[in-house]
């Protein structure tokens, strides 16, 4: 008896987990695993590495991909895997920071605009509205053009132009909390507007904001490789997938591998993590399954 | 109905003045300042005054933005730095290329995506939505830039093709300008038609589960005829939206793509601009692109009222 009470007490923590009903859908799980994949290669780039990711070889430029250069040689003849492993750590980290910057910030924005109503959800909005109006490639430019290309900008632009997707949809679901039941009881008991912020409804708004945080994660990755690809994002000769990518063409024909592995990884990254993403959003939120 | 259409043109002013004023304060932020910028180790105190003078930065803040933003409404947006000649003679000429690029683009997405949606939808679950749906990922996720780069590089190493050099417009050669235009249409088209795909089938699914489509069936209504006039029509307004937005999406991806394939258009020019430190250039052509975006979005809003007569006026 005492067997099958823990069996039962166990499936049925399994079953609630988010990270089991991720890992039992197919698409969840490959998108998990590439960016596992990704995650690890970025952790252990040291180890991975065989080179240097400046260490020039000119006798070897434009090598194909042969057992000392997994991947070949670039047209300063670097080692393209160790570029790609660095590469990752470069873009995990932008995505990483500018999507906290993006999310901490539009988080306490959106809880505001939320729960207070009046002027100061009127204004919030309206800058938000304002940025939003922007295509957000366009904002992320302006905003390095003017600030200068560095790893830092390139973070701040890309995470200035993702508060408003956090605001927005913390704020939507801190509107519907708000209006639930649980809120007036908390009301009703004399509990202070910034205790049941912090204790009800941000924990209840969570869900939505994961998918967000998810999905930002991979366009942020993508804004900071295109901006890269552009010349106006990672400078080299740190290692960034878009500005290798954009070297590469000049060698297309002479060295093709120079162009299909970074484009390999920024896709094999992005669509991992849009994979991830729609699985997250069916386990957390069924009512938004597709 | 055209009160309607006048009331939400009067809702864009503050929302076209602030993207104005978000432009004219992010331009602000400069390190140094634009005279810097300009003059470089050539700067001497006389020089520098002159220039700040010439274009207005002696003046405080407020009447700096007044003057610009009335230029602006004059259709004065600035002159460049480099060569003087006006920006925004240059932004409309240049629009109207990534205008024909983004239009071409948007027809080559509709072209893959509405009958593979539609199709997605009728056939849920089977192998031909998976092929659509796994087709429609790729398509959301896989960056323009490296598309476009693979299909040069495919195009070339398969086919020995690469497309003309030098830019030709539609009206001195269409078929030369269509050639040039084909390959970056399709890139874009493509990574529009994946999310165009997805919203397809997932609005077509929402539709055909409602009870009047058992109505329309029951009544006897040929099965193309319940898809496309009643389902179809009826899931059309979450596309349209979309599509909306893509454009705006698609303004930003011109940048990108334009840069690839050498066409002279706004998004290239902006590039330009921000590589010189050109900075009339830049502020011209981002608040010019916002403000197409916005009236697209508007445009779109208007669209849902002859889509959804349920959608009210007021």
């Amino acid at each position: 008896m005492s067997d099958i009470k823990r069996i039962t007490k166990k499936r049925k923590f399994r079953k609630d987990n988010t990270l089991y009903l991720l890992l039992r859908d197919p698409l969840g799980r490959a998108g998990f695993m590439g960016i596992a994949l990704i995650v690890l290669l970025a952790i252990f780039a040291p180890y991975i590495s065989n080179f240097d990711v400046a260490e020039i070889h000119s006798k070897d430029r434009l090598q194909a991909p042969n057992s000392t250069y997994w991947f070949g040689t670039d047209n300063f003849g670097r080692d393209i895997f160790s570029r790609i492993v660095y590469g990752a750590r470069v873009s995990l980290i932008v995505g990483i920071v500018s999507v906290s910057i993006a999310a901490g910030i539009g988080f306490i924005l959106g809880i505001i605009s939320g729960y207070f109503e009046g002027r100061i959800e009127t204004t919030i909005m309206m800058v938000m509205d304002v940025l939003f109006a922007f295509p957000s490639i366009l904002l992320a430019l302006l905003i390095v053009a003017v600030l200068g290309t560095s790893i830092v900008n390139t973070m701040i632009a890309i995470g200035i132009v993702n508060i408003p997707v956090f605001t927005r949809t913390v704020r939507a679901s801190v509107k519907s909390i708000k209006s639930l039941d649980f809120v007036a009881d908390a009301k009703s008991i004399g509990l202070k507007d910034r205790d049941i912020l912090i204790r009800h409804i941000a924990p209840n708004s969570l869900a939505s904001f994961i998918v967000q945080a998810t999905l930002a994660l991979s366009s942020a990755i993508l804004t900071e490789a295109t901006m890269s690809f552009l010349g106006l994002g990672i400078r080299p000769p740190e290692p960034s997938w878009g500005s290798m990518l954009s070297e590469s063409r000049a060698f297309m024909e002479l060295a093709p591998w120079m162009v299909i592995f970074p484009a390999l990884f920024i896709i094999l990254t992005i669509l991992s993590f849009n994979i991830l993403g729609d699985a997250l959003r069916d386990v957390l939120d069924p009512k938004l399954k597709l | 109905m055209k009160n309607y259409i006048i009331r939400r043109l009067l809702t864009l002013i503050p929302v076209l003045l602030g993207i104005s004023v978000a432009i004219f304060l992010i331009m602000q932020l400069i390190p140094g300042d634009v005279v810097t910028g300009i003059l470089g180790i050539e700067e001497t105190p006389e020089l520098r005054a002159m220039w700040e003078r010439r274009l207005g930065l002696d003046k405080p803040l407020v009447v700096q933005y007044f003057n610009w933003i009335s230029g602006v409404v004059r259709g004065d947006f600035g002159e460049s730095f480099r060569t003087g000649a006006k920006v925004f003679p240059e932004i409309l000429s240049r629009f109207a290329v990534s205008a024909e690029l983004a239009l071409i683009a948007c027809i080559v997405a509709w072209i893959i995506a509405l009958p593979l949606g539609v199709l997605s939808a009728l056939k849920r679950n089977s192998i031909t939505d998976r092929i659509v749906r796994i087709i429609a990922l790729l398509g959301v996720s896989v960056p323009n830039f490296a598309t476009a780069t693979l299909l040069i590089l495919f195009l070339a190493l398969a086919f020995g093709y690469y497309s003309p050099i030098r830019y030709v417009s539609f009206l001195e050669n269409p078929l030369v300008n269509l050639e040039i235009m084909l390959f970056p249409a399709i890139v874009m088209g493509g990574s529009m038609a994946g999310s165009v795909m997805r919203m397809t089938r997932s609005s077509l699914l929402e539709v055909l589960r409602q009870d009047f489509i058992k109505a329309v069936r029951a009544k006897g209504a040929p099965e193309r005829v319940t898809i496309m006039r009643h389902a179809f029509k009826n899931a059309s307004i979450p596309i349209v939206t979309l599509v909306g937005m893509q454009m705006g999406i698609l303004m930003g991806g011109t940048v990108v793509i334009e840069q690839i394939f050498s066409i002279p258009g706004l998004g290239q020019y902006l590039l330009t601009g921000i590589f010189q430190r050109d900075y009339p250039i830049v502020q011209g052509s981002v608040l010019f692109m916002a403000f197409i975006y916005v009236f697209i979005n508007l445009l779109v809003d208007i669209i849902y009222t002859y889509i959804d007569p349920r959608i009210s006026y007021s």
